[in-house]
Formats: C-alpha cells, sequence, structure tokens
C-alpha cells in the first residue's frame, strides 16, 4: 500500500527547508479543519457538500504522493455528487493514514 | 508583471507563491481566500495577472471572471480538467493548470501569459457572439478530456436534413426514450439521439441536467418549488442528487 511522502514538496522547495517546513505547517492547519468539515457534512446527510470538501482534500492527498489514494478521492467525490457514499470506509481510510502522517512529521 | 493569487485553500496559495519566487519578474502583490476580497483589491488596484481557483463556496472562479470588468490575464488552478472547455470560452484565460501545480508547466504556463494578446487570441469571448474555432490540443495540454469547442448553433439530423437550431434559444430538452424533444423559443425537434450526447454539446454554464430525462436552461427558469422548475409552462422535476448544482448555479439573493 501506498505511503505518504515528501517527493512532491521536495520537488517543489529545491531544498528550501524552511519553505518545506511552512507548507507542512499550513497542512497541518487546513487538513484536520477539513476533514472535520467533511464528517460535519456527511453526519448531516450533506453529501454534495461533503463531496465540496473532499475536493479540496484530494489536493492535499496528491501533493502528499498519494497518486492511487488521490484516484479513489476523485471517484468518491463524483460518488457524493451523485448521492451515494461507495468509496467512503477506503477514503476515510485514507484520511486516517494523513492524519498518521502529519503527527509524525 | 504585478499578481494576485485567489484560493480558498491556504496550502494552494502557499505553493503558488513558491512557484512564484522561482521566476523572475513576478511580484504577487495580493493573496486572497475568495473572489469578493479580490474583487474589493482590484477596484482600488490594477493586476497584470491573477491566478484564480475555479472551485470556491459561494463565489466561483468564473462567477469571478464575470463579475470584473476588464479582466487581466488569467491562469486557472484547479483539481478539477472537467472544466476546460468552459475556461476557455474566456478569452482572459491563458491556461489551465490542474493541481498539483509543477514549477515546469507553471512556468509554461507564464510564458504563455506574457505572450498573450487576447486581440489576436483565437478564442472568443461567448458574449461576442462570433463564432470563431479554437485550437483545443494547444490551450488543453494535460487535459484528458478533450473536445471540439462548442458553437452557438447545434445541427440535428430529422428526416435526412441537417437543421440548425441556435443554442441559446433552447429552454428544455427531455428524453423520450430513443429520442430526445428539443424545445425552443420558437419550435420544438424531435431527435433520435440521448440526453448524454447533447448534454456534451452544451455549454455548461448554461445548461443542467436537473433529472435522468431533463435537461434545462437555466437562463430561462421562471421559478423553483420544491423539487420542481418552471420552465416556461413547463414544470419540471429536480432530483435530489441535482438539485445542490442547481441551487450553486443560481445567483441567490
Amino acid at each position: 500500500m501506498e505511503k505518504p511522502n515528501f517527493s512532491y514538496i521536495n520537488s517543489l522547495s529545491g531544498g528550501d527547508k524552511e519553505f518545506e517546513k511552512q507548507l507542512l505547517d499550513v497542512v497541518k492547519i487546513e487538513f484536520p479543519r477539513e476533514k472535520n468539515l467533511y464528517s460535519t457534512m456527511l453526519s448531516e446527510k450533506k453529501l454534495s457538500e461533503a463531496g465540496d470538501v473532499v475536493h479540496k482534500i484530494k489536493h492535499k492527498i496528491s501533493i502528499l504522493g498519494l497518486e492511487k489514494s488521490y484516484d479513489v478521492a476523485n471517484t468518491f467525490e463524483d460518488n457524493l455528487k451523485d448521492g451515494n457514499t461507495a468509496l467512503q470506509d477506503e477514503f476515510e481510510g485514507i484520511l486516517n493514514m494523513i492524519t498518521e502522517f502529519l503527527e509524525e512529521n | 508583471m504585478n499578481c494576485i493569487i485567489i484560493d480558498d485553500e491556504a496550502t494552494a496559495r502557499a505553493i503558488i507563491v513558491q512557484l512564484c519566487t522561482k521566476v523572475e519578474g513576478l511580484n504577487i502583490v495580493g493573496e486572497f481566500p475568495n473572489a469578493i476580497q479580490a474583487i474589493k483589491f482590484l477596484n482600488q488596484n490594477e493586476v497584470d495577472l491573477i491566478f484564480l481557483d475555479i472551485h470556491m463556496p459561494d463565489f466561483t472562479g468564473f462567477d469571478f471572471i464575470q463579475t470584473i470588468k476588464n479582466p487581466p490575464r488569467i491562469i486557472l488552478t484547479t483539481s478539477d480538467a472537467n472544466f476546460a472547455i468552459e475556461a476557455f470560452e474566456y478569452s482572459c484565460i491563458v491556461d489551465y493548470l490542474v493541481k498539483p501545480l509543477t514549477q515546469q508547466r507553471f512556468e509554461k504556463a507564464l510564458v504563455k501569459a506574457r505572450s498573450y494578446n487576447p486581440d489576436k487570441h483565437e478564442i472568443v469571448d461567448k458574449s461576442q457572439h462570433t463564432g470563431t474555432t479554437i485550437d483545443t490540443k494547444e490551450h488543453l495540454d494535460g487535459i484528458s478530456k478533450v473536445d471540439n469547442g462548442k458553437s452557438e448553433d447545434l445541427y440535428v439530423n430529422i428526416d435526412r436534413r441537417l437543421i440548425k437550431i441556435d443554442i441559446p434559444s433552447i429552454y428544455l430538452i427531455e428524453a423520450k426514450g430513443d429520442y430526445i424533444n428539443i424545445k425552443t423559443e420558437d419550435k420544438n425537434y424531435t431527435v433520435h439521439s440521448t440526453l448524454k450526447k447533447i448534454e456534451d454539446k452544451l455549454p455548461l454554464h448554461t445548461f443542467l441536467k436537473v433529472h435522468r430525462s431533463y435537461i434545462i436552461n437555466i437562463h430561462k427558469i421562471v421559478d423553483i418549488e420544491d423539487n420542481s422548475v418552471l420552465i416556461k409552462k413547463d414544470v419540471i422535476p429536480v432530483s435530489r442528487s441535482n438539485r445542490p448544482e442547481l441551487m450553486k448555479r443560481l445567483n441567490l439573493l
């Protein structure tokens, strides 16, 4: 199974450690907010709005180098917009994996 | 070149700032988490270039473009490749970047922005109602869903004749078995086709599928009540899954 990584961030930074830290700090602030908002929307059965949040989250998935997970998020976003929650467990597994990664780094 | 960044996602703005730092002659004069703040800024300031996200709550990137007078050059930055065709209906849009952004693709967009002359641009603003073709392959570099542009006219095959229909005059399209019924201001046309096929030929910002059997022209809506919409004299059901998108498209007070 793929793991979050810094390959994209490193390619952007060109070795600029300060930028790497700044970007990671922004992700650490923004990601949990989006994750919570997603959970709220889902619990309130606002599936289309949950899909909008997934749209934002999938950018973070991509910058953490999770290519297959990005595809899952993409399809899940479409599912939510169509009013169904197929792939929910898989998507939430990705969210948890990113949460652990951000806590460790 | 003075530029601003409009994106509700802080991570995305941070990445664009970083990409800009590696490009000479690019000066970021503002960062905005929503289009409204950017409009206020632009009322007082001029910029040469805008990096604009499409998918923002309440006020999308396209809403923004339609709101500002004399928009400068715009590079769209989005996670969604599906708006590429719509994007190039606006002559101010120079390029369309799909996130995650890379330095190489970013710099390529800037080269286009620097040499961009809207007067010579092949793509014409739809509001001008001229029908020049677009070279989508050139502009949609890296986008998988490539179309050959949408004109103001649609030709349908009826009794071996190709009949021209003025797209803006269409207010409703309904599925009827193996046929679709296209209703316009003047006339109705029954055509052997599917909603899916015709949907692909229509401008996204004007037409919306509100039910599996109906596509409506959102500019022709008379009123909306619960799960139905009145178009001319037709009451059309709006499915639950399509209602949020319909509501999003409306200019709600």
